[in-house]
């Protein structure tokens, strides 16, 4: 392709742009408040899993051995525990132990005359998923010389709820604010093309390919959508930093995920979402009219 | 070409600009084959035609040059050949002068002018006028089919549709009748009867 027809492309495109201005600028502001929308929701679902991730690494499964067994067995259930998928990792604490770590929480005097014997052998269980901790639960009392298994969901029973409806309304929102973008930026194109439907007439008689045509439309969605990409960037970029440290530390459980982790992955999103949304509505719409 | 309203002389310029297709019998322009023409090759087609209409369609917002080279823009061509080839046809049709004008600031015959500029612009083979002289006075009009008439002369196949019996017999050029659908008169140096569209 020549310099000059590339050339041709941009000076017409941005010209579109300012043909009709006030479409253009609000195509940009629609598309950017869309944008800053699903990138909340995006953000909030990351940190949600951020902290389910969390909790699921801080959550165990204890499982107390069976008093009759002899040391040695006791060990050895080690590595059947292992051999179960959703094990990432079984820790043994001999009798021993665990008295000493309540000889160190209690009184002295409550301990004297008491032996390591009145305690059992235990096991600290770390699960790979704790969506699957029930089965391993079952599969964990099956095993031979397991006294009593415990497992503890609490809050993060919860929290997997909250993650499910929050990806669900993210996937929804993300969807529907897409349908939305495309709409509008599809409008503002349809406008762009009855602006100029003289020149077009005339390109199409004097012999333009459909290609020619259509480029400089493209090129207008292209700078319309990346331009809403960046604007939304920029607007959750200050907004997460702003506030995601207000609204999230009150939780007193996780730290939100600092922007400087988040803001290549966000960039790319936005402008790459904002790049799609233009070049698609703008050929979706020239498609049509060309057809015509 | 000359013919009554209704006889199909648009649709015959349609059928040569490939805006449409032939239902049946064969129709060929500059070597393209309009009956099995692909879309890709229309633009091509085009490039080999110049298209003059009775109502202008000159692009308001831009200048006399502008609309000249609009035409050289949108079939690729570089900057420095529009530069120098617009002056060069604008100064054919009379009017380099005005290029800097609007068309609402040109008379009638002017415009149509420009509209012949841009149709030369690109070297076309043939140029096709689709009732030219229409909006125009007698005066203008003559002007117009005298232009047209000195285009022929450096080469270039001019057809033009017509109603103007005046005009017609003027020039005494080759002369096809139509009548629904059908030639019926193809007379060189004819002259434009109404006895010859009847028959």
């Amino acid at each position: 392709m020549n310099r000059h027809v590339v050339r041709y492309y941009f000076t017409e495109g941005i010209r579109g742009i300012f043909l009709h201005a006030f479409s253009s600028f609000a195509a940009v502001g629609v598309i950017t408040a869309c944008l800053l929308i699903m990138g909340s929701f995006t953000l909030v679902a990351v940190n949600v899993q951020e902290l389910v991730t969390e909790l699921e690494q801080r959550s165990d499964i204890n499982l107390t051995v069976d008093e009759n067994l002899s040391d040695s067995m006791a060990r050895s259930m080690g590595s059947r525990i292992n051999e179960i998928d959703n094990v990432m990792r079984a820790d043994f604490t001999s009798r021993e132990e665990v008295f000493e770590a309540f000889a160190e929480r209690t009184d002295p005097l409550l301990m004297v005359g008491l032996s390591p014997d009145i305690f059992q052998h235990r096991y600290r269980i770390y699960l790979v998923d704790v969506q699957f901790a029930d089965e391993t639960v079952n599969l964990l009392k099956a095993l031979p010389g397991a006294a009593e298994v415990e497992f503890d969901r609490g809050l993060l029973e919860t929290l997997l709820s909250i993650r499910q409806v929050v990806r669900m309304v993210s996937v929804a929102m993300i969807a529907a604010l897409l349908i939305v973008s495309l709409f509008i930026m599809q409008n503002t194109i349809k406008l762009a093309t009855f602006e100029r439907r003289e020149e077009i007439a005339v390109m199409r008689v004097v012999g333009a390919t459909k290609g020619f045509i259509r480029n400089p439309f493209v090129v207008e969605g292209f700078i319309l959508g990346s331009m809403a990409g960046l604007l939304a960037y920029l607007a959750l970029s200050f907004i997460y930093s702003r506030f995601s440290s207000s609204l999230l530390e009150p939780l007193e459980i996780i730290a939100p995920i600092s922007f400087s982790e988040l803001w290549l992955p966000v960039f790319a999103a936005f402008v790459l979402t904002g790049f799609l949304v233009g070049v698609f509505g703008s050929v979706l719409t020239i498609r049509k009219y060309l057809r015509a | 070409m000359v013919g009554p309203s209704g006889s199909g002389k648009s649709t015959i310029i349609k059928l040569l600009t490939s805006e449409i297709r032939p239902s049946e019998g064969k129709v060929m322009v500059n070597g393209y084959n309009i009956n099995t023409i692909k879309p890709g090759a229309v633009p091509m087609l085009r490039r080999t035609l110049g298209v003059i209409f009775q109502d202008f369609r000159l692009i308001e917002k831009k200048n006399v040059f502008e609309n000249v080279a609009f035409a050289m823009r949108a079939v690729g061509s570089s900057p420095k050949d529009v530069k120098t080839r617009v002056p060069y046809v604008l100064d054919l049709v009379g009017l380099s002068h005005k290029a800097r004008r609007r068309p609402h600031e040109l008379s009638g015959g002017e415009q149509q002018r420009v509209a012949i500029a841009r149709a030369l612009i690109n070297n076309p083979m043939v140029i096709i006028a689709d009732e030219p002289t229409g909006n125009l006075d007698p005066a203008r009009s003559l002007e117009i089919m005298t232009l047209l008439e000195r285009i022929n002369a450096l080469g270039t196949t001019v057809l033009a549709v017509t109603h103007e019996k005046t005009l017609v017999d003027r020039f005494a050029k080759r002369v096809i009748a139509i009548d629904a659908g059908r030639i019926v008169s193809d007379k060189q140096g004819g002259y434009y009867t109404n006895e010859q569209t009847r028959r």
